[in-house]
């Protein structure tokens, strides 16, 4: 018989029960609850009179609606107000553990699940968010669900789940210096496109890969979910040991070296067997750009804009033109001609303190260009703010001309005040660059911390290496 | 949920077919924070005579006089009859939402649209369907009488008229013991809720990080 994928493992420690159908009840470890899909489940507890299965399997935090200035005001806009203070009365209904505003551990659900050893290998974690693939580079088996779903786990610790496929994304070989996770996972993506894992949980692996620390590793399986798959995952090795040692959530002494000794085995097995296999070569990798309206739309930026009337597949061609419509951009352009107006560091796939430290080294000692009309830096949760302040980086960011804000999800969706206005272009770390995304007309670029700390100081796209020289 | 029993209601009758989820409830009203709450807006566009936003007080709006939710007996109407394609449009499940909350447990309609129908289940709503020259019959007679009622049978899968005639409905033998039994997905799960126990108990025994 052939050996178990990490995947295979993770499904097979959860299942509660099959149904002839393939059908099985999952048990569920973790359950990260936000603002926005948690007041329905809530509600319709209430309604049917049930209880929570598990109260301690919740861990619950705002973020996407919450203002990441003026903070001593409140929130001003009503329904997000609304929102917040439903999830607050929800948790001190119920007697869950949540992050509240002001709490220096409040954050985007998806940082502070690892940041305070809430996320484990080997757990099932689920969020009402398609993000929560995020949480796979602990070897977690993790994905967003809806409401309804919300509301399944609540009451009864289990989702009812058909088993995905498994596909493995391998990246062979060491990359260059000054390519980072996130240029590996749009590269990824760019390869496989957008529906390339759709019915899969995508493995990564290949060393690459597993020299990438925690922080990259959550980086690149943040954007699982923009490769059509809803988890993607990462093996249990030292780095990730080392990361959760000592969390506050993390077990500690004895127990922790009976987890230690029971995540070793969190791997594929060498004999196992994938469903798809896609093998990239790390040395191909070179810093990437979005040109488009999806993420898949991506390559190098020492490459030209790419042309429509090079595309053979005339529905393709279509599409790509109708992007760079939108994009406001011509075919054939070089990225360094193309110039930005606003800088956003931020979102679950960049915030934490290693992608705020790559974007200050490129900062360090230089100034915001003159046509960025706006640049921001938002950290991933306060925890991090406050490391990167004792770290001086606060400082670089500001005398550059950076604002410095509150922790939250801020422009990467604009539910918030931070947007872009029509046809204003935006370098952002953050993830999807669908039409409207950051503000309705907003043109969004997706790129890496450094590579947008290039385009600040530029004023247009950049492969960031000429600044590092 | 609650389990489906047998019961007497008053009839309300829209008489229009491919009436659309936005006429029943309107998208305005989809940023509230809760699924219940939404039976003052159902129909909203027909039943106020002024428009209506979220969060208002619409107990001072001005009622459609002609309407029927707004007549009486029909503030209390627990069925309602309605035309072919009934709930098609967008796939908010709000719309089964408003129609439980204002009271309604039953629809009667001659075919209604998927998704709509599947939702209905999920939340303990019966949309029965029946031949277009029945629902014509139920029409008339609501029409001719000032309290129309009708006893709905689940079990024996029949509804019956004042006169006593009653006529059959086909449903779906799973869907029709989960009503009758209350069971929606969360139920379903429930009935196992001893296997999650004692998966339970050997999970954290084996791994007891996790406890
Ligand atoms: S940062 Fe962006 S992608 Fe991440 S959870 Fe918030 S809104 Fe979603």
């Amino acid at each position: 018989m052939a050996g178990k994928t990490l995947y295979d493992k993770i499904w097979d420690l959860h299942q509660v029960r099959r149904d002839d159908d393939g059908t099985s009840l999952l048990y569920i470890d973790r359950h990260l609850v936000h603002e926005v899909t948690s007041p329905q489940a809530f509600e319709g507890l209430e309604i049917a009179q049930r209880p929570l299965w598990r109260k301690r399997s919740i861990l619950a935090v705002p973020d996407h609606n919450v203002p990441t200035t003026g903070l001593e005001y409140g929130i001003t806009d009503p329904v997000a107000k609304l929102q917040v203070d439903t999830l607050d009365a929800n948790c001190d209904k119920y007697a869950l553990t949540e992050f509240k505003m002001g709490d220096q551990r409040q954050g985007i659900v998806h940082v502070i699940g690892p940041e305070q050893g809430a996320t484990l290998p080997g757990m099932t974690v689920v969020c009402g968010d398609s993000h929560t693939s995020t949480h796979g580079a602990f070897a977690a088996l993790a994905f967003g669900i809806g409401t309804s779903e919300v509301e399944h786990v609540m009451a009864t610790q289990c989702l009812i789940q058909k088993k995905s496929k498994n596909m493995r994304v391998t990246v062979q070989g060491s990359v260059a210096d000054g390519v980072t996770a996130k240029d590996i996972v749009l590269h990824i993506i760019g390869e496989i496109g957008t529906a390339g894992g759709t019915g899969c949980t995508i493995e990564f692996a290949g060393e690459a890969i597993t020299s990438l620390s925690m922080e990259g590793r959550m980086t690149v399986c943040n954007m699982t979910i923009e490769a059509g798959a809803r988890a993607g995952l990462i093996a249990c090795d030292q780095t990730t040991l080392d990361y959760i040692e000592g969390r506050p959530f993390a077990p500690r002494g004895e127990i922790w070296q009976q987890a230690v000794e029971f995540w070793r085995d969190l791997h594929s097995d060498a004999d196992a067997v994938f469903d798809r296999e896609v093998v990239i070569e790390a040395a191909d990798i070179a810093p990437q750009v979005t040109w488009g309206t999806s993420p898949e739309m991506v390559c190098s930026v020492n490459s030209r804009i790419p042309d429509p009337a090079q595309e053979a597949d005339p529905i393709k061609a279509g599409g790509m033109q109708k992007a760079l419509e939108y994009m406001g951009l011509e075919a054939n352009t070089a990225f360094d001609e193309v110039a930005v107006d606003k800088i956003f560091i931020g979102s679950c796939t960049n915030s934490r303190i290693e992608d705020l430290r790559a974007a200050a080294s490129v900062v360090k000692g230089r100034k915001l260009a003159a046509n960025i009309k706006l640049a921001m830096v938002v950290p991933g949760s306060g925890l991090i703010k406050q490391q990167a302040e004792d770290e001086g980086l606060d400082r670089i960011f500001v005398d550059a001309g950076f604002e410095w804000r509150e922790p939250g999800c801020s422009m990467c969706l604009g539910m918030n005040a931070d947007r872009l206005e029509p046809g204003e272009r935006c370098a952002s770390t953050s993830n999807r660059n669908f039409e409207g995304r950051q503000g309705q007309g907003g043109r969004t670029h997706l790129v890496s911390p450094a590579m947008a700390a290039a385009a600040a100081v530029t004023g247009h796209f950049i492969d960031v290496r000429e600044l590092q020289e | 949920m609650e389990k489906f029993t047998t019961f007497n209601g008053i009839v309300a009758a829209i008489d229009r077919p491919n009436i659309d989820t936005d006429a029943i409830i309107p998208k305005q009203y989809l940023k509230s924070i809760k699924r219940s709450g939404f039976g003052v807006n159902l129909f909203d566009d027909w039943r106020y005579l002024d428009p209506g936003e979220p969060g208002q007080d619409h107990s001072q709006r001005r009622l459609n006089p002609e309407f029927v939710l707004n007549r009486d007996p029909y503030q209390q109407a627990q069925i309602l009859l309605a035309r072919e394609n009934f709930a098609c449009g967008s796939s908010r499940e709000h719309a089964v939402w408003a129609l439980m909350d204002f009271g309604i447990k039953v629809v009667i309609a001659p075919g209604y649209a998927d998704i709509f129908y599947n939702n209905s289940f999920k939340n303990g709503l019966l949309p029965i369907a029946l031949d277009a020259a029945l629902v014509d019959r139920l029409f008339s007679e609501v029409e001719n009488s000032e309290d129309y009622r009708l006893t709905i049978d689940l079990e024996s899968q029949l509804v019956a008229t004042p006169d006593g005639t009653e006529m059959s409905f086909e449903i779906d033998e799973f869907r029709k013991y989960c009503l009758l039994n209350g069971l929606d997905d969360i139920g379903l799960t429930m009935q196992h809720a001893d296997s999650i126990e004692a998966f339970e108990q050997q999970y954290y025994e084996r791994l007891p990080w996790l406890k």
